[in-house]
């Protein structure tokens, strides 16, 4: 691969794959919000 | 409207695969290098990167707090969502759009994921082992040719739809959480096949080189598609090509979105939710679609032969030839990984299809999960069998033509308008911010009122009216010249007066050529009514729904 294709190839991965996983793991990291909320599955959880 | 408000998501995380389930199609992997290849390479990643952020992120936190909003009022349906949000009898019937298109778009949907389905049979039947390039291309042909049989089971291209509808049509009886847990198997296999397969893809270098193509290299194609060519950023070809390519793999302009929103709380985010969703979707397609097809395809039969047949027909009739390459073994896993990715990237979309007409049902005709989804699988069983049955008379395409790509441009450029300009932004930017997990920056606040809105019209215009060959300095300058603006037989303009085939009909001097086009004319004929049909029917069911509501309201509490 020529260098040029190479680095934004790698740039342009690497941004997308680390923004993703951070979005992600702002989602996982985020406390859920009082109940009742928007999913079922915590409901007996919270109660 | 009791019985829609039980259907609830189960996890937010459940959520948001479901939703980035929704977005990553079998586009993600087949049409974006297509589209790369087709419009300069390197040249296209940059106008597709801007037009993700000026017109993709916006659109899904639009249609994320329309969904929300009218979700708060018990409508999870773009009619109602529509007209809660601006109550008109036009807001109203125009989101006919957003149920239409999905049954539109799954009555062929379905054919080609069930093909994927069929394509891992083979894969692990071995059908393909010791067939040439050009059999396992004539297999996919014979395959779609109904009349006859790859597996000795007859008809098999409808049985295999069938049982892919009923798949579907049983996953979504199971209502939200059925949903939601196809996307939590499929969402992760799907990875897991994808990262199998772009490793191999981006490490197959100069290895695939053969006797017949000595020059073939993987690089070659990796580097088509990655070297930036910056005078290609003046082209509108290209912008127009990456807005309408962000436009799909998110699967905006549907109303499956707002569906799935709908059963969001209105202190529940819906900010990071949205952009989670959509960077997900961006990693399959930029970091797995683009590491696959072309790399591999390259790796075998060399750049040139890529550049000439790229193409959605790629995945079935050249990817398993080239996985034939890699030992037996070897190549039925990659077969079971890429078309079982395919397969989960479609299941995951469809199932996102069948949500806005169940909703509607339950909201206001009070129907159960179960009939909901029988209701849709039948209703896709009637206007998808023609694309099974005449798929080479070119049934298929013009569904993929007016339910896939028109719908879908006119729905979006529609409701970007109704909620940046008519709902007003200072209310649309408090829904997107209500309850929001994540910051979102100023900047948008603008972009939704103005960039996107403008950018859409400008997708809308160029389909209208698609210059000839695509070559817009040469319609302007054919303009500005006192020479009118040159169609191309691709613009929606001509595609409404079928001028292409008309044309090929005035040009052909065979007998059995010129009734070959003139049945392609009928077809094409018969795939418009049925689309009107089905189109007008939503429509009358909305009339109902609104009789309906009206008595409800008259009656004495």
């Amino acid at each position: 691969m020529n260098g040029t294709a190479l680095t934004l190839m790698v740039v342009v991965q690497a941004t997308v794959l680390c923004i993703t996983g951070y979005f992600f793991y702002r989602v996982l990291t985020t406390p859920p919000k009082a109940e009742p909320d928007s999913f079922s599955e915590n409901d007996e959880q919270q109660r | 409207m009791g019985i829609a408000q039980k259907e609830s998501w189960g996890t937010r995380v459940g959520l948001i695969l479901a939703m980035a389930g929704n977005a990553v199609g079998l586009g993600n992997f087949l049409r974006f290098p297509v589209q790369a290849v087709n419009n300069g390479g390197g040249a296209f990643i940059i106008p597709y990167l801007v037009c993700f952020l000026l017109m993709g992120i916006p659109l899904l936190w639009i249609e994320w707090s329309m969904g929300r909003f009218g979700g708060k009022r018990g409508n999870h349906s773009t009619p109602y969502i529509l007209d809660t949000m601006h109550r008109s009898n036009f807001w109203k019937y125009f989101g006919v759009f957003g149920i239409f298109t999905n049954i539109g778009v799954a009555a062929y949907y379905c054919y080609i994921e069930s093909w994927t389905m069929s394509y891992v049979f083979h894969s692990v039947a071995g059908t393909f082992r010791g067939l040439t390039q050009g059999e396992v291309a004539d297999f996919f042909v014979k395959y779609v040719d109904i009349g006859s049989s790859t597996t000795g089971i007859p008809f098999e291209a409808v049985v295999f739809y069938i049982l892919c509808l009923a798949l579907n049509t049983f996953i979504l009886s199971r209502g939200l959480k059925g949903v939601e847990r196809a996307a939590k198997v499929g969402m992760p296999l799907l990875i897991l096949f994808g990262v199998f397969l772009a490793v191999r893809g981006l490490t197959l270098g100069t290895s695939g080189a053969s006797a017949e193509v000595p020059g073939a290299s993987a690089w070659d194609g990796l580097n088509f598609l990655w070297t930036p060519q910056f005078s290609s950023l003046s082209d509108p070809r290209v912008w127009f090509a990456a807005a309408g390519q962000i436009f799909f793999t998110l699967s905006v302009g549907m109303g499956t979105i707002h569906c799935y929103a709908a059963y969001v709380r209105s202190k529940d985010d819906i900010a990071l939710n949205a952009v989670s969703a959509g960077f997900m979707n961006e990693f399959v397609e930029v970091v797995l679609g683009s590491s696959i097809v072309i790399p591999i395809a390259a790796g075998y039969l060399g750049l040139d032969w890529v550049k000439e047949n790229a193409g959605f027909g790629m995945a079935f009739q050249t990817m398993p030839f080239l996985f034939e390459k890699w030992g037996p073994l070897l190549a039925t896993f990659a077969g079971v990984m890429w078309f079982g990715l395919l397969f989960f990237a479609g299941i995951t979309s469809s199932l996102a299809m069948g949500t806005p007409w169940m909703g509607f049902m339950r909201d206001e005709f009070g129907w159960s999960r179960n009939k909901g989804a029988l209701s849709f699988g039948l209703f896709v069983l009637v206007l998808g069998l023609p694309t099974v049955l005449f798929f080479q008379q070119g049934v298929f395409d013009e569904y993929d033509y007016w339910a896939g790509t028109v719908s879908l441009v006119v729905f979006a450029m529609a409701e970007v308008i109704l909620f940046s300009w008519i709902f007003g932004m200072d209310k649309g930017w408090r829904e997107i911010n209500d309850g929001a997990d994540l910051r979102v920056p100023r900047i948008y606040r603008f972009i939704i009122r103005y960039i996107t809105p403008v950018m859409l019209i400008l997708v809308f215009l160029g389909s209208l009216l698609t210059p000839e060959g695509n070559n817009w300095s040469a319609a302007f300058a054919s303009l500005f010249s006192g020479e009118g603006w040159p169609l191309d037989n691709g613009s929606i303009v001509r595609q409404i007066a079928n001028t292409g085939l008309h044309e090929r009909i005035a040009q052909a001097t065979e007998a059995a050529d010129i009734k070959a086009l003139k049945d392609r004319l009928f077809y094409t004929n018969l795939a418009r009514t049925l689309l009107t049909l089905s189109f007008l029917f939503i429509a009358v069911l909305v009339y109902l729904s609104g009789v309906r509501r009206l008595k409800a309201q008259s009656k004495p509490a």
